[in-house]
């Protein structure tokens, strides 16, 4: 049948048939803007009863039929299902059950070409039918007021039904509304006004009832004050029955004018009760719900009949079929086969539509399932629908903005689409369009419109996506560039500081005036350094960007860094009294450590209290904590030298018993530790966040127990020493060796210390590799002394060394790189290096002889101010050089340094870090191993050995890693 | 077995642009027969000349462009427009005066501006001022209602053999102007009271009135222009006319004098250039028709539909820009176009 | 003389009266900061990738307000290059890249995970942390974060990165502007299971 002839029928009631049915439209109908009247032919489909649909062999089930989130498949391949069977469950709150429409066996889940106009696949449970048709056991409640209302949404939830007009949103959530959201208007959707489908319409001449218990449903759902049934009246019949079925209800039932598109949502809920949704919102916003009365069926088959969505009435048309009807279909059940049922004529399609001719979509596969939202399939011939004529130019002719029903102007969004001007698309509110079509369906140029608007609805949605992307890899990357930053600063203020605290204990036994350019230097952009993050963390925190505490953490982090560096600018200012005697310096710093170990104590107290109760500034006490220890540590450490020190420049001073002093140390610091591990151990169990945390402390007790272990053989093996002091002078050389053997232990518990902290993870493991540095500095000169010495020996104390008397650096092999290095150049740089450090110790030396001069001939009276004055020129001389030295040095180490990272991808910590983390996994490994040992069998045994041996080497190499690379540039530890 | 794939919707009105512009074409032919009727065979051998020009130019810059002849000249604007221009000329223009005309219309005011759909100037007015600027003689010269000149005399005519001059007479708004304001005078002049309005005059009026009716009953055009149109002439022209009888012509004669209906349903009407949302159309016409009394009333040309008309299409845009309709979900008008 | 007088003293007073109202408005309506750079570094894609020379799209914003081209953005695209010349009111330029044909696709990097030595090398590179991954351990791209910048190719010592073309999927598919006038908008597709 041709359009002209079904142009004809279109008003298929008269006024006198309508008058005879009792049909009349109520007196005040709303009305909507434009809309159109495309010839109906429901004709071809709604003169037969629904018919069963095929029972296919195998069955199709896309995981996502619905909006939402794609249901989560309960069944794998080779798995028997019943008729009715969960095969998928809702994953999420906007998602559907999906349920096996038939018997059989899942003969796969993967992806499947799918109902959607790019063609694209999808996942889909594939069901190989065996014609069984075989229930699983199932059923209803009769009086669903027995069941509480959330429990019928339950029911609805897991009967895995959505939308059936067309949209497919998930039912069980669109009936589940909030108690402070009141329904006004209840509104059926049984317009069906697309033409072609008559789904709707055999289903309310047919199941009348059972739609009206499932409106019944809803209202006791829902609790509406009304409900409004709205229904196009060019369908008498279906009023008729529903006007049965419904004798006596409180369901209003309002007769609207054939007008596409009364269907739309919101275009039935202007007509039947006026209201207007705002564009964004929801039709709850004004307190209505609408739903299809495809879903009312489903739903009383659910609640009633315990019936799962696993079926649904699809109309079949078009001239390419030759049974054109409705047929009652299983989900699932490929287009093709549903063709075939109805009789498909190949040699007379010409296109294959899914839905209504207005807005559903061309289909590029047969293959491709029916679905829950799938109401019609239409096996159009060429003349039928035929192809679309070229896009002519438009004209402007407004027919578009005449028939647009929500009230836009077409052909501006045309205009805009088609120059990509998606700001003046989006202020025409191109968002608005509902893509019914009627635009399109009216132009005389045949400009596919709703093209030309999804085209730019996807470009704006991209746009948008663009855009947040943008923002949010510009924040990433300014987190990171704030990082980088700090950790820059940081790096430097820290350098800055060693090399101050070098520079001061050596001058801090004579120079009054400290040099403080440098430490200003490190305050400043330390200061710089904060300043930046607190910038870069305000401006996170006004983008509400996730990442704002961390900078503003990382912020407060560099405040602490820049006061303390501030502090040490002041201190440095502050301390440039004149040297004090040496007994003075000792109990000074006496008074000084007590006065540290009891702010530390105290600070750590306090932190503890924060972590129990939670507060936020824990992690600052606790880093304050460690400040105050780390100062208090350098006390101790200038006690011990000036103890050390002691008897050189005051013999007299009585040593009280330090050995026993000692013991008593080290067994308070043992005690300690154990009981700082059993606390570890126990947070460990319990699973605590500040398990790391007390493992760290309970390694760094262990560390000070080690120390002080080390201090008390130390003491030991000096203790006959002490007594007799007057051979100190006498004997540099001894004295040196100790002092040599002190820092050195010192510096490995250190070490130790820190790798361990580094392996737990703590906190404060860059801090202690810091303190191993600095020890291994102080260590390094102490050793260069104590070869200098050596060398010096026989040679008068005060004669300068001459030149050809280098101490001798470690002896390094030549290094085999790990990948190709210049050997010259290394080889350059430890000439360099080893003469760096001549030159420095050189310097240094002369330095400290040229003091020591000054300070005695300060002492006497006899010496002229002018020779005075010369001699501090001449030592202030030799202090730059010194000084000269030492930064050359420093940069040549910090060269060094680059290099290695530049060589092996891994800078030096990254290297150490390696090392120590191949280390620590063998040990565990090892652990494992004699654990297992007495109780494993020998495959698990063997198994386990050979691991071991793996990362044995692996540790090995590593090791091995690192050593070549320190060689390399000659900073062997 | 091939399908068609595209976009929904899947179903389309049958008609196109071509059988849009052929309508608007068959709904001038009353007009046209009462202007031969009336003024001689003139307006035919216009028509038929301009058609033909217009074809050709239009072929020649489609062609010159790239782009393909055949499918752009089966819109029939081409047509249209030259149909609304020979409508326009006298019956007496000679050939050269239609063809600078025309050409100028399609090749400068269309195809130079992207052709059909770009143009921001209805073509067949531009052509028509151009002419009226350059040629003012020659475009003012009708043939007194009534004594029609005979087929053999409009072709030569056309062809430039026979002077206009001893066939030519004063229209009778022509006549208006020349006497406003001397009562005696102007009720001696007999070309003013015809039966309804103007002598001769209101029979064509009418004629292109039956077209427009025609038009909007097809939907091809809605009544907004049309009506803001004619309201615009007859409001202002009414309350001058109440004011001062002998300076200022009634209403009716207004609308049935010169081109006051085929400006209203065929030349205001152009979509392209008009003003795009309903309440936009209206104003844009409403305003058309005041400028038209003023410059008829005041001006110095005796009918102004073209110079209305080409400055409405000016300020169309700013018209637009302030006349969009309230969409569905919003509380009230967008205002602006939304970009720089 | 007089009328001269008076001619000159009325426009002196002009200018008076206007300068001082110039003099207001300037210090009333003074715009804070130089938004141009903001507006400048909103166009462009924040790739970070370093194509046109600077560490990052911000460097180059501030670059193109202080008078560079602004045409070396090859993940922006000649869009980006005309939004920039309808914002800075500046000459026409055409895109400055090596002419690539899918410069306009959106593109991530892969890690082929089987290849990866863990040697974070990318990690270093990449200017948005858009790399997970441990030394000795398999990296993996977060490709929600990828800007597809490619400046993590160049640093791989087993050349294990690929930079791929974003796929569409049913979420981002869209549909392709019609093919415009003459044109159909429709096309034909052979169908064998039927």
């Amino acid at each position: 049948m041709s359009q002209m002839e079904a142009a004809k029928t279109r008003k298929p009631t008269s006024i006198f048939a309508r008058l005879a049915l009792g049909i009349r439209r109520p007196a005040a109908v709303h009305d909507f803007h434009g809309g159109i009247h495309p010839p109906e032919m429901k004709h071809l489909s709604n003169g037969t009863d629904i018919a069963p649909g095929p029972l296919p062999a195998q069955l199709i089930l896309p995981l996502n039929m619905h909006i939402g989130a794609p249901a989560k498949p309960l069944v794998e391949p080779g798995d028997k299902v019943l008729k009715g069977q969960m095969i998928a469950e809702p994953a999420g709150a906007v998602s559907a059950a999906i349920h096996a429409p038939t018997s059989g066996t899942v003969s796969a889940i993967g992806p499947r070409p799918i109902q959607h106009p790019s063609g694209m696949d999808a996942i889909c449970i594939v069901i190989d039918t065996d014609g069984k048709d075989e229930w699983i056991p199932h059923g209803g409640i009769s009086d669903y007021t027995e069941m509480s209302p959330g429990e019928v949404v339950d029911t609805i939830r897991h009967a895995g039904i959505a939308g059936m007009g067309g949209a497919g949103f998930p039912t069980s959530i669109k009936v589940n509304l909030g108690d402070h959201q009141r329904v006004e208007e209840l509104v059926i959707n049984a317009v069906e006004c697309e033409p072609y489908i008559t789904a709707d319409d055999r289903l309310m001449r047919e199941r009348a009832d059972e739609i009206i218990t499932g409106i019944h449903i809803l209202q006791y759902l829902l609790n509406p004050r009304r409900t409004l049934l709205g229904i196009e009246d060019n369908k008498p019949e279906a009023i008729k029955a529903l006007k049965q079925a419904c004798k006596g209800c409180d369901i209003e039932i309002r007769v609207v004018p054939t007008k596409y598109p009364s269907g739309g949502e919101k275009q039935l809920i202007q007509l039947v009760t006026g209201k207007e949704v705002k564009s964004g919102q929801l039709p709850a916003h004004v307190g209505v719900v609408c739903q299809n009365v495809g879903t009312a069926f489903a739903i009383k088959r659910a609640v009633i009949n315990g019936e799962p969505l696993i079926q649904r009435i699809t109309t079949l048309t078009g001239d390419g079929v030759a049974r054109p009807g409705n047929y009652d279909v299983l989900i699932g059940t490929p287009v093709s086969d549903l063709l075939r049922h109805g009789g498909v004529d190949p040699d007379k399609l010409g296109r294959l539509v899914m839905g209504g001719p207005m807005m559903g979509f061309t289909l590029h596969n047969p293959g491709v399932p029916l679905v829950k939202t799938s109401n019609c399939i239409i096996a159009a011939s060429p003349e039928e629908l035929p192809e679309p004529p070229p896009e002519q130019p438009c004209i402007r002719c407004g027919s578009c903005a005449e028939v647009c029903p929500a009230n836009l102007l077409p052909q501006q969004l045309y205009w805009h689409a088609k120059n990509d001007d998606l700001e003046k698309a989006q202020h025409h509110n191109l968002m608005d369009c509902i893509e019914c079509g009627a635009c399109a369906y009216v132009c005389p140029s045949h400009i596919p419109l709703v093209q030309y608007y999804r085209y730019a609805k996807g470009a704006v949605r991209q746009q948008a996506a663009d855009q947040l992307k943008a923002d949010k890899a510009r924040q990433r990357f300014e987190a990171r560039q704030a990082r980088i930053d700090a950790e820059k600063a940081e790096k430097e203020a820290r350098r800055q500081a060693r090399l101050e605290a070098n520079r001061k204990k050596k001058e801090a036994a004579a120079t009054p005036s400290v040099d403080t350019a440098a430490l200003k230097q490190a305050s400043l952009e330390a200061s710089k350094a904060y300043k930046a993050a607190v910038k870069a963390a305000k401006a996170a925190d006004a983008e509400g960007a996730e990442n704002a505490a961390e900078l503003k953490a990382e912020a407060d982090r560099l405040k602490e860094i820049a006061d303390k560096a501030k502090a040490a600018v002041r201190d440095a200012g502050n301390a440039a009294p004149a040297p004090a005697p040496a007994e003075d310096i000792v109990s000074k710093l006496k008074k000084q450590v007590g006065d540290a170990s009891s702010a530390y104590k105290t600070a750590v107290k306090a932190a503890k209290e924060a972590e129990a109760n939670g507060d936020d500034n824990a992690s600052e006490l606790r880093a304050r904590a460690d400040e105050l220890k780390a100062t208090a540590d350098k006390f101790k450490a200038e006690l011990r030298d000036a103890k050390a020190n002691a008897p050189a420049t005051a013999p007299a001073a009585p040593q009280a018993d330090p050995v026993a002093e000692l013991k008593k140390q080290v067994g308070d610091a043992s005690s300690a530790y154990k009981a700082a591990v059993k606390a570890a151990k126990e947070a460990e169990a319990n699973g605590d966040d500040n398990a790391a945390e007390l493992r760290a402390k309970a390694d760094e007790l262990k560390a000070s127990a080690d120390q002080l272990k080390a201090e008390l053989r130390d003491a030991k093996a000096n203790a006959p020493a002490a007594p007799a002091p007057a051979a100190a002078p006498a004997d540099p050389l001894t004295e040196l060796k100790k002092k040599v053997g002190e820092v050195s232990s010192a510096y490995k518990a250190a070490v130790k210390a820190a790798r361990e902290a580094e392996e737990a993870g703590a906190d404060n493991a860059a801090e202690l590799r810091a303190q191993a540095d600095t020890l291994k500095a102080d260590a390094d000169h102490w050793k260069a002394e104590l070869r200098d010495a050596k060398a010096s020996a026989p040679a008068t104390p005060k004669a300068p060394p001459a030149p050809t008397d280098a101490p001798k650096v470690a002896e390094t092999t030549a290094p085999q790189s790990l990948k190709a290095v210049d050997p010259d150049a290394a080889a350059k740089r430890q000439k360099r290096l080893k003469g760096l450090k001549t030159a420095y110790n050189m310097a240094h030396k002369q330095y400290k002889e040229a003091h020591a001069a000054f300070e005695r001939a300060e002492r006497k009276e006899e010496v002229s101010a002018d020779e005075l004055n010369a001699m501090q020129q001449k030592v202030d001389k030799l202090k730059a050089k010194a000084d000269n030295a030492r930064d050359a040095l420093d940069a040549l180490v910090e060269d060094a340094k680059a290099d290695i990272r530049a060589h092996t991808g891994k800078d030096l910590k990254t290297l150490k870090l390696e090392a120590a983390r191949a280390e620590s996994a063998l040990a565990d490994k090892k652990i494992e191993l004699d654990k297992l040992v007495s109780s494993s069998s020998e495959d698990a045994l063997e198994a386990l050995n050979s691991e071991l041996k793996a990362l044995e080497s692996e540790a090995q190499i590593a090791r091995k890693a690192l050593k070549q690379a320190l060689e390399e540039q000659g900073l062997v530890e | 077995m091939s399908l068609i794939t595209s976009t929904s919707p899947h179903a389309s009105v049958k008609n196109n642009t071509g059988a849009f512009m052929r309508q608007v074409i068959y709904a001038t032919l009353p007009g046209l027969a009462v202007l031969t009727w009336q003024f001689g065979w003139g307006s035919v051998i216009n028509v038929l000349w301009a058609v033909a020009v217009a074809v050709g130019c239009e072929a020649l810059f489609l062609k010159a462009r790239g782009r393909h002849v055949g499918f752009y000249l089966k819109d029939f604007s081409a047509v249209l427009t030259a149909v609304l221009l020979g409508l326009a000329l006298p019956p007496t223009a000679p050939w050269w005066l239609t063809l600078v005309g025309v050409g100028f219309a399609i090749i400068v005011a269309k195809q130079l501006y992207g052709g059909l759909g770009m143009n921001p100037f209805n073509p067949a007015m531009v052509g028509y001022v151009l002419l009226l600027i350059s040629f003012p003689v020659a475009m003012t010269q009708w043939v007194a209602p009534g004594e029609a000149p005979s087929f053999m005399q409009s072709l030569q005519l056309f062809t430039g053999q026979l002077p206009v001059d001893g066939l030519s007479g004063a229209t009778p708004l022509d006549t208006f102007r020349t006497w406003a304001g001397n009562e005696s005078e102007l009720a001696s002049h007999g070309i003013l009271h015809g039966d309804i309005a103007g002598q001769g005059w209101e029979w064509v009026n009418l004629a292109f009135l039956l077209g427009g009716l025609y038009l909007i009953s097809r939907k091809i055009i809605t009544w907004h222009i049309p009506a803001g149109f004619l309201a615009g002439i007859a409001a202002p022209a009414f309350i001058a006319w109440q004011i001062d009888p002998a300076r200022f012509a009634d209403p009716l004669f207004h609308l049935l004098s010169g081109g006051a209906m085929l400006g209203a349903f065929f030349i205001a009407t152009d979509p392209v250039s008009a003003a795009t949302s309903r309440m936009g159309r209206l104003v844009y016409a409403l305003l058309i028709g005041v400028l038209i009394w003023v410059i008829r009333s005041f001006g110095g040309y005796p009918d102004a539909v073209a110079f209305s008309v080409l400055l409405l299409n000016l300020s169309a845009p700013f018209i637009d820009y302030y006349t969009q309709p309230r969409t569905y979900g919003h509380d009230k008008p967008n205002r602006g176009t939304g970009g720089a | 003389m007089t009328a001269v007088l008076i001619a000159v003293a009325a426009l002196l007073g002009l200018a008076a009266v206007f300068g001082a109202i110039l003099g207001f408005a300037s210090e009333k309506f003074k715009v804070e900061g130089d938004p141009i750079v903001e507006q400048i570094d909103g166009l462009l894609p924040q790739t970070q990738c370093g194509q046109c020379g600077h560490p990052g799209c911000r460097p180059y914003a501030e670059a193109i307000a202080e008078g560079e081209d602004h045409n070396r953005c090859p993940p922006g695209g000649q869009d980006t290059v005309d939004a920039l010349t309808d914002l800075l009111g500046r000459d026409e330029l055409t895109l400055d890249d090596d002419g690539a044909e899918d410069a306009d696709v959106a593109k991530v990097a892969y890690i082929r995970e089987d290849e990866c030595i863990g040697c974070t090398k990318c990690i270093q590179a990449c200017p948005v942390d858009a790399i997970v991954g441990a030394a000795k351990l398999m990296h993996t791209v977060i490709v929600d974060e990828c800007t597809g910048c490619d400046l993590c190719v160049e640093p791989c010592p087993v050349d294990c990165i690929d930079i791929v073309p974003v796929k569409p999927t049913l979420q981002t598919w869209g549909w392709n502007r019609p093919a415009g006038i003459g044109q159909r908008p429709d096309s034909r597709i052979e169908v064998v299971n039927l």
